[in-house]
């Protein structure tokens, strides 16, 4: 889809970019990593010829971008800043539409465009399209940035340093939202970040550059499990296998759970106790209501046969002791850690039981 | 739509108070000859002639209108073509050249600019309106440049990224991001031509300038206030009804 072939950038003397072979097949999240001044920017913006390469050629779908109006090239490939640059003079609507407008798209069909990325970013088309975009938080600036750059349906997105300017829960938010549209859209992307914890987590392949220089390019696994050299083992770091955790999420290790509603009667409660004194790891049930959102759980060690159901309930926070299912396997190792428990509910947004997930699944993986 | 009309509305308050105040005054003087006698012969009895006979105030209004009109409008033009012209990548070049020759030019007194232009371009409204032009044209390129430059960069990535023609990032991103920075600069620019254009009457411009000259020279303070208290209200009224222009086309940010 993308492909750079040797590929070289100069700055008088200096070399930025250095005979480059990078191929990008479509639908692929590729993510551009290395340290600072490693060239990653650029080779970016030699995609769309906001700069251009000093030798070699880059084509896209097989042709040359040479050969392309620059910025008839720029209207087909989305592209996002970290600075966002949104237009402050104009609405957020008239911001995500600038490309559509430039490519001339009726009034109708633009207008309902507009809503409905607004609403794929959760971001409410009713309270949001008039608004300017002094008035919006640093997280709703670039998930219109971002919404701004899939207006007109590129087939490929740019993107240098997305969410580099946003506090980290708000990344991880952005990250995880962008990770589901990604699946969804299927878009071939060039993603730019010198954090290699996002690389990891969102990039489906990820070539490290060092020194303008291609080197490893492979996928997050590989990358972390065979770095190339002691350069990309430095590169990734000692936590390599955590990172690999965060590669996973909780649905990978998801197990159905045990569970009772609260309106069980005590002898069917007994027998659901002795059910588990078979099965070694579990002592313990989930409780329920009768909209199967877990309530607590309640203890099957201590006189397992004597209690009744109110009187063992157990509850707690569920921002402590619950997981989802698009968390990351790293996120739940550290609520395991945290909790010093071995299994963890997992719910979804209306806390209703989904399953559970096991300490030793995933110190297996 | 009624909600938008009653906060424009409110927006302006200011300036419509400001203009309910003076433009009543500005054209009761204006029309109303014998007020001058009226209001000055108490302090000013020894007066022979309180109102300036050679023209009627409106004509004289109109004389400084038409000058100014013209000159602020070539200004305008030229200035903002100029500063958008200097902020290009074809006229970077210029641009320290044309930033230096414009702040050695804020530093001339106007008078000056129109004693100068005299021996060049003659006498008469002619020459006036030139030195007009020329010292009005300062202010806007000055201001238009540092508009133009104040866009932030990355403004200007995203619209070149998305695929802007320079024109179109001209004129979609950079000239409306810059237009309240520009139109202070036009503000300035034609509010200091209504103040120089009273001296173009010592060059035998007309305008409001002439009872000024006219007065200082046979001893008449009536005239010399008809001239310029009719000129200071006009120029508050331009300044007011420019500053509603602005405050129209940059609702809110």
């Amino acid at each position: 889809m993308i492909r750079l072939q040797a590929v070289s950038k100069s700055y008088g003397t200096i070399e930025a970019v250095t005979q480059l072979d990078l191929t990008v097949d479509e639908g692929e999240l590729c993510c551009l990593i290395g340290p600072s001044g490693c060239g990653k920017s650029t080779v970016l913006k030699m995609i769309n010829r906001m700069v251009e390469p000093t030798s070699g050629v880059i084509t896209i779908g097989g042709r040359n971008i040479r050969e392309m109006v620059p910025e008839q090239l720029r209207r087909g490939i989305g592209y996002v800043i970290q600075s966002i640059g949104l237009f402050p003079h104009m609405t957020v609507r008239d911001n995500i539409l600038v490309v559509p407008r430039l490519l001339k798209w009726e009034d109708d069909k633009a207008a309902a465009r507009a809503a409905e990325l607004l609403d794929l970013f959760e971001l409410s088309p009713a309270q949001f399209s008039g608004k300017y975009p002094g008035e919006l938080s640093g997280g709703q600036a670039q998930r219109v940035g971002v919404a701004r750059a899939l207006a007109a349906d590129p087939k490929i997105v740019l993107m240098d340093e997305p969410f580099g300017a946003l506090d980290p829960i708000n990344r991880e938010h952005l990250q995880n939202q962008f990770l589901a549209i990604q699946r969804e859209l299927r878009k071939t992307i060039v993603f730019v970040t010198h954090d290699i914890d996002e690389a990891v987590r969102l990039g489906s392949k990820v070539a490290l550059l060092r020194q303008g220089r291609l080197v490893q390019y492979a996928t997050p696994e590989q990358l972390l499990s065979s770095p190339a050299d002691s350069f990309v083992k430095k590169f990734v770091g000692l936590d390599r296998a955590l990172k690999r955790l965060s590669r996973l999420s909780t649905q990978d290790y998801l197990r159905p759970a045990a569970a009772v509603t609260m309106s069980i009667p005590p002898e069917e409660l007994r027998r659901q106790f002795q059910l588990l004194d078979e099965s070694q790891c579990a002592r313990y049930l989930w409780v329920i209501d009768e909209k199967c959102r877990l309530m607590g759980w309640i203890d099957a060690t201590n006189g397992a046969s004597s209690v009744t159901l109110k009187e063992g309930l157990v509850e707690f926070d569920p921002a402590e002791m619950t997981v989802k299912e698009n968390y990351s396997l790293k996120h739940a190792l550290s609520m395991f850690v945290q909790q010093g428990v071995v299994c963890l509910p997992v719910v979804d947004d209306q806390r209703v039981l989904r399953g559970e997930i096991r300490l030793a699944d995933v110190l297996q993986s | 739509m009624k909600g938008k009309l009653v906060q424009s509305i409110r927006n302006l308050s200011t300036q419509i108070v400001l203009l309910a105040v003076t433009a009543p005054v500005f054209i009761l003087l204006a029309s109303w000859g014998e007020i001058w006698e009226l209001l000055l012969s108490p302090v000013l009895p020894d007066l022979q002639q309180y109102l300036y006979p050679r023209f009627g105030l409106w004509q004289l209004i109109w004389q400084h209108v038409v000058m100014v009109f013209i000159s602020s409008t070539l200004s305008v033009l030229v200035g903002v073509g100029l500063g958008m012209l200097a902020t290009r990548r074809v006229g970077r070049d210029f641009l320290p050249a044309l930033n230096g020759l414009v702040s050695i030019g804020q530093t001339f007194p106007p008078v000056a600019v129109l004693v100068l232009a005299v021996p060049v371009l003659g006498f008469g409204a002619g020459p006036t309106i030139a030195a007009l032009f020329l010292y009005g044209l300062l202010p806007i390129v000055r201001n238009t440049i540092s508009g133009l430059e104040s866009v932030k960069p990355e403004v200007r990535e995203a619209a070149t990224g998305m695929g802007m023609s320079e024109v179109q990032t001209l004129r979609w991103v950079e000239m409306p991001l810059s237009f309240p920075v520009i139109m202070a600069g036009v503000k300035t620019s034609v509010i200091i031509n209504i103040g120089t254009a009273t001296i173009g009457a010592t060059i035998g411009a007309g305008g409001l300038g002439a009872p000024i000259v006219t007065g200082l020279a046979s001893d008449n303070i009536a005239y010399i206030l008809q001239g310029s208290v009719i000129a200071a209200l006009f120029a508050i009224i331009v300044d007011t009804l420019l500053e509603m222009v602005e405050r129209i086309f940059v609702s809110r940010r």
